[in-house]
């Protein structure tokens, strides 16, 4: 189990340090910081020293780091180390050297609370806020009033919900959150596209409500129902396929095993309902033609157009596209009909912002970058061209929510709000093909 | 903000504030004496101070006192007992967050005096009404244990724990199951007779909990299995390990366990999904069933692709697990090889393992967009992970026969990017795919001899050489070739070195008419010019098998090989087992066991090569006396050891010799062989070293022997290098006999060549006696 854990900053000084077991000492906390901190070479994110073994994980300008001495679960420390993450972005909003060391009293207090001798206990962030905040003084009248309380719901059956939750209008928000990945030849081809979803919940109901959802999801988790079916059939039902979910722990998973209907007991306020992913039918919303082509040494010409895939009654917002250029350009002019495109130099690439596109509309922009010349051309990796965006009220898999049941003994009315959305941050690359051959080597 | 730069005397303000009147500057004090002992200020003065203020209606400002006092109370054994009041108190607190906090604090201060006065108020806090304060004094017995073994079983906390197990709590009962397990592994290493501690004149208590309460009996598992649903993810890590560790009593009862465990696929914590992955690849082993076979297998898929998108530490786990699964179940992920496609963005780490996967993956449906994605790496910048591209079309174009002109075609269009690197790791790929598929690519040696001049790594050179004198007959300007190579005998690297001697041997051999001179140079060139004893004396031997037969050295040098092929397996069968019943642990990650890398007698190489051995344990003492006689018989002179296994081959010799020791076998037998070799007696001195050490300084693959003497070398790459490791010693030897053709008949009428490549063997029983 975890032995010990740190937080550190980029100098390797100590922001954090909390031993949970006394085979390690203090001291451990130098080998850190100069066989991974000060040592350039390390790549693994899990580096084990005589029997020591550091687990770290780099966010913003600190590492947060865990320590065992056993063959521990390296999944369950990856696992809580990003645990403490979220939780500490829900505290204090962003987890760097500077709220660190504001917060670091909050910090020990959580930790006591959510890891005890090396073994996690309750992460759950809904609970801990009930007696863990950061107004000192609310949290001690608000724990001597209902302190049992938060401890029969840190250890509950629904250790995630408070029994005596009251709203005086029953409301739940769900927001179906897709990310495209998308992988593209330079060909054309698609290599890889795939939706990782992402429905989020914003529950504010009162006492224990029961909620049953359901999807287009044809109750399919499996291909060979589709094969019985036949594609026709699935198709015109609009049913989407999903290749794999999973839920948040208050779903019951041997009812979903069981007969794949999703029941739930929900926490209060905002929590991550289920994730999915799905590889079939998806619906790309931008199709991207490129060209580019050197026509001499000291120049390449860029030829992007642009089209948005869906429906025209739809908008993308801030679709922004990264498109990389040699390294050594020394400079680019750009020339767009929608939106704004700009070279960076920093980055080497040219960023062309479109802060809202219509469905089916096309765009184009046209590019050259004047290179410097080298005797001995760096070799460039000619990195995909990315684009990120959001389409709302578009989902990439088809996925659609069918209903949100709410069943409380109360017998009250309910109002549930569905969004979608779909997005991309990264994920969405097309290779370039550069119209003169690989780098060579020049002698 | 606490974190104020040091003063003069900063102590000594502590002090005042912490004595303050006023409740507000005491708390601050409290904050800033913690915040100076995080950045590694000893605050231990302090203690009587702090511990003043550990009587306080703030929870918060118990909280830090109590974290002080955990951090100091070793330092200050003496002072704790100030402290032994109010804790005993607030273990009776009517508010459970207070018990819990109490009892928790207590049982981790590392103070002998203190424990004394635990044991009440612990087995009170087992008992408590609140699950809140049981499911933390659970895990207190745990840390009880750790500290003072006896006291527990003194007082009988483990058999309380046990009984925990029952509770109507699912968190209480996750922690009760941790603190057993945690127990168990503690109590192993235990000495069996507890110590006599010093001050006690009754016989001591046995710090070693009574073992049967470790056991889990069906009554229990079936309490473990109804909890597993209920309690938080990190409650149901801890169930599954215990799962884990579970022996089902019939099939039915494996069957069960991997049905209810199946659901837990679908959690959303890696841990969890892959904590079931691990308990259900232990149950299946006794499921006989067909159908649930393939319905486990199909739906662990999904959940394992689905964890690919998780953040990238958590996604390289899941790899480095998935490639462990893969290599007992290939079939789990044959449709998925799209999601293994590596981004720009994903870490180096995560690429390279992305990479070793994508080849497991290889077939014939999917080849062609492999090979696409493949060039596609071999053109970003990271020249490791370039590296890594290039050879995997080397081991996809030995997996799949069928691939293998594409693949060709792809190295070749790589090495016409003239990228230095790219080529060099193309001409050592190609050497393989040559030796797989010998007398079908010649076409493609012109292209390679051209880029002679932008080889400089040792390894692509020799692996150029090899070419050459293996296709000496077909290449017209071989003897030019391999003359440049002799120019810089000198200063070449001791692989190349032996590369360039048996590739100009092997040239002679073929056109002895024209090379008759070049011949006679290298052999001159390495006995005399050499430092390196391997290379002296591999040119002695072949310049003495010349001289003497050259029909014999015709079919010593150039004797058919051994073909080679991708292992399905990276680690021993043995060790793999091991490693699939820790899945998500560090061993898993590691493809280590775990004693290779904790605890304090940290697993040697020995015993890892015993331990890989062993399976086969019962064979090999037959497999020792049959080396010896084939030793006899043998065609081949050096591959004494080298049958199929993965093993090195020198300690794979050792361990069979030693072997042979225990086995009794009458000196006379030895001295039997050893006559039979008598015309060659004057060699004897030459092959003993030459035998000894060619493994090690083998031409091609100077990493494999080390890592299979280590033999937890993850080194992938060793796929290749084992059948490299045969590459060096077959391009002198002949490809290693069928152990089980020697039957111990000794012929007198050998060939002469025959009988000196017995010498090999035989030298090294005779060193041992």
């Amino acid at each position: 189990m975890i032995s010990a854990f740190f937080i550190f900053n980029q100098k390797g000084e100590v922001l954090i340090s909390r031993l949970f077991r006394q085979d390690v000492k203090r001291s451990i906390s130098d080998v850190f910081r100069i066989q991974v901190i000060s040592n350039p070479d390390v790549r693994s994110p899990i580096i084990t020293l005589g029997s020591t073994s550091f687990f770290h994980v780099r966010i913003n300008n600190v590492y947060v780091v865990g320590v065992t001495k056993c063959n521990a679960s390296a999944a369950l420390v990856f696992e809580f180390l990003y645990r403490f993450i979220t939780i500490s972005r829900s505290y204090f909003s962003k987890l760097d050297e500077e709220s660190v060391k504001n917060n670091f009293v909050l910090i020990y207090e959580l930790l006591d609370e959510i890891i005890d001798f090396g073994f996690p206990q309750n992460s759950e962030i809904d609970t801990l806020k009930m007696y863990i905040t950061t107004e000192s003084i609310k949290s001690e009248m608000a724990v001597r009033e209902d302190s049992s309380k938060i401890t029969i719901q840190a250890t509950g059956a629904t250790s995630w919900r408070r029994s005596d939750v009251k709203y005086r209008k029953n409301e739940a928000f769900v927001d179906v959150i897709e990310t495209v990945n998308l992988l593209m030849s330079k060909e054309g081809a698609v290599l890889r596209a795939d939706v990782d979803g992402q429905i989020l919940m914003r529950a504010y109901l009162s006492g224990t409500p029961e909620c049953k959802f359901g999807l287009n999801d044809k109750l399919v988790l499996q291909k060979r129902y589709v094969s019985s079916y036949g594609n026709e059939a699935s198709k015109s039902d609009d049913a989407v396929e999903l290749d794999d979910c999973q839920f948040h722990q208050c779903v019951r998973l041997g009812k979903f095993d069981s007969d794949r209907s999703i029941s739930f007991i929900p926490p209060d306020g905002e929590f991550e309902l289920m994730r999915y992913r799905s590889t079939s039918n998806i619906n790309l919303p931008f199709r991207l033609q490129t060209h580019v082509t050197e026509p001499s040494k000291s120049r390449v010409e860029y030829t992007i157009h642009l089209r948005a895939n869906f429906d025209p009654k739809l908008n993308a917002n801030n679709v922004l596209l990264r498109i990389p250029t040699p390294l050594n350009t020394t400079g680019v002019q750009t020339k767009v009909g929608v939106g704004k495109a700009k070279y960076v130099p920093g980055e080497n690439v040219i960023v062309w912002k479109i802060p809202r596109l219509q469905g089916a509309q096309e765009c184009t922009l046209t590019a050259e970058a004047d290179l410097a010349a080298t005797t001995h051309r760096q070799a460039w990796s000619r990195p995909p061209i990315q684009v990120d965006f959001s389409v709302v009220m578009f989902t990439a898999s088809g996925l659609l929510v069918r209903f949100l049941k709410v069943f409380e003994k109360s017998g009250y009315q309910s109002v549930k709000w569905v969004r979608y959305l779909s997005k991309a941050n990264g994920s969405y690359q097309i290779r370039v093909s550069l119209e003169y051959p690989l780098p060579r080597k020049t002698d | 903000m606490a974190m104020a730069p040091p003063r003069k005397g900063e102590n000594y303000e502590l002090r005042q504030q912490l004595n303050s009147e006023y409740r507000e500057k005491r708390a601050d004090a409290i904050k800033r004496v913690i915040a100076n002992h995080t950045i590694g200020k000893d605050c231990s003065g302090l203690f009587p101070d702090v511990v003043k203020n550990m009587q306080t209606d703030d929870l918060e400002q118990k909280k830090l006192v109590y974290l002080y006092l955990m951090n100091y109370a070793k330092t200050q054994p003496e002072l704790v007992i100030l402290a032994v009041n109010t804790f005993v108190k607030d273990t009776a607190d009517p508010n459970p967050l207070v018990r819990a906090l109490a009892i928790r604090t207590m049982s981790i201060l590392r103070a002998e005096k203190i424990l004394d006065y635990l044991a009440s108020p612990l087995s009170r806090c087992l008992k408590d009404d609140n699950p809140y304060v049981r499911k933390t004094a659970a895990l207190c017995v745990a840390k009880v244990f750790d500290l003072k073994s006896e006291l527990c079983v003194e007082y009988g906390f483990v058999e309380t724990l046990r009984d925990l197990i029952g509770d109507g709590n699912p968190m209480v009962v996750a922690n009760a199951v941790a603190a057993l397990a945690d127990i168990y592994e503690a109590s192993l290493n235990l000495p069996d007779t507890p110590p006599t501690s010093p001050g006690r004149s009754s016989p001591p208590p046995s710090s070693k909990p009574n073992p049967e309460l470790f056991i889990i009996d069906p009554p229990t598992l079936t309490k473990l299995l109804v909890a597993l649903n209920e309690c938080s993810e990190w409650g149901r890590i801890a169930i599954l390990n215990t799962l884990a560790r579970y022996k089902a009593l019939d099939e039915k009862e494996s069957e069960h366990i991997c049905e209810r465990v199946m659901p837990q696929f679908q959690h959303v914590n890696a841990a969890v999904v892959l904590g079931a992955v691990k308990v259900i690849m232990i149950h299946m082993k006794a499921v006989t069933r067909e159908d649930l076979i393939k319905s486990l297998t199909r739906k662990m898929a999904p959940p394992l692709v689905t964890l690919i998108s998780s953040p990238p530490e958590v996604q390289w786990v899941a790899l480095r697990n998935i490639n462990l699964l893969l290599q007992k179940r290939p079939g789990i992920l044959a449709n998925e090889m799209r999601v293994f496609f590596c981004k720009y963005n994903d870490p180096p780490y995560v690429k390279v393992e992305k990479l070793d996967i994508m080849v497991r993956l290889a077939s014939e449906k999917n080849v062609d967009t492999l090979l696409g994605e493949l060039k596609e790496y071999a053109s970003e910048v990271d020249v490791d992970f370039v590296r890594k591209a290039v050879r995997a079309v080397g081991q996809v174009a030995i997996k799949i026969d069928e691939a293998a002109e594409r693949c060709v075609g792809v190295l070749m269009e790589l090495i016409e990017t003239r990228v230095s690197y790219v080529v060099q790791e193309a001409v050592i790929v190609i050497k393989d795919i040559f030796r797989k598929y010998p007398h079908s690519y010649e076409g493609i040696i012109p292209t390679l001899c051209a880029n002679l001049e932008e080889l400089d790594e040792p390894e692509a050179k020799a692996s150029l050489i090899w070419i050459i004198g293996e296709y000496a007959e077909k290449i017209e300007n071989a003897d030019e070739l391999l003359g440049t190579f002799l120019e810089s005998f000198k200063e070449e690297s001791y692989p190349v070195q032996l590369q360039t001697l048996t590739a100009i041997v092997k040239l002679f051999l073929k056109k002895p008419d024209e090379s008759q001179t070049i011949v006679q140079k290298v052999l001159q060139a390495a006995t005399k010019d050499c430092d390196s004893a391997d290379v002296r004396d591999r040119a002695y031997i072949y310049w003495r098998l010349l001289s003497s037969d050259p029909a014999a050295a015709k079919s010593v040098v150039l004797a058919v090989r051994p073909p080679i092929s991708l292992p399905q397996t990276t680690v021993a069968p043995a060790i793999l087992e091991e490693l699939l019943a820790e899945v998500s642990s560090l061993a898993s990650v590691y493809h280590k066991p775990a004693a290779t890398f904790i605890g304090k007698g940290r697993l040697g190489a020995e015993e890892m090569q015993r331990r890989a051995l062993e399976p086969e344990e019962e064979n090999a003492r037959e497999k020792a006396l049959q080396t010896v006689v084939a030793g006899q018989q043998a065609e081949n002179l050096l591959d004494f050891d080298a049958d199929d296994e993965p093993q090195p081959s020198s300690a794979g010799g050792s361990q069979s010799l030693s072997m042979l020791g225990k086995g009794g076998i009458s000196s006379s037998t030895i001295s039997n062989v050893a006559k039979s070799t008598n015309p060659l007696d004057e060699l004897m001195d030459l092959f003993s070293t030459a035998s000894m050490t060619t493994p090690a300084t083998q031409p091609v693959a100077p990493k494999s022997t080390v890592s299979g003497i280590q033999g937890l070398q993850d080194d992938r790459q060793d796929t290749n290098t084992t059948h490299d490791a045969f590459a060096g010693l077959t391009g002198l030897g002949s490809p290693p006999q069928g152990l089980g053709d020697g039957n111990g008949v000794t012929s007198p009428v050998q060939s002469q060549g025959q009988g000196q490549q017995s010498g090999g063997a035989q030298d090294d029983l005779l060193g041992l006696f």
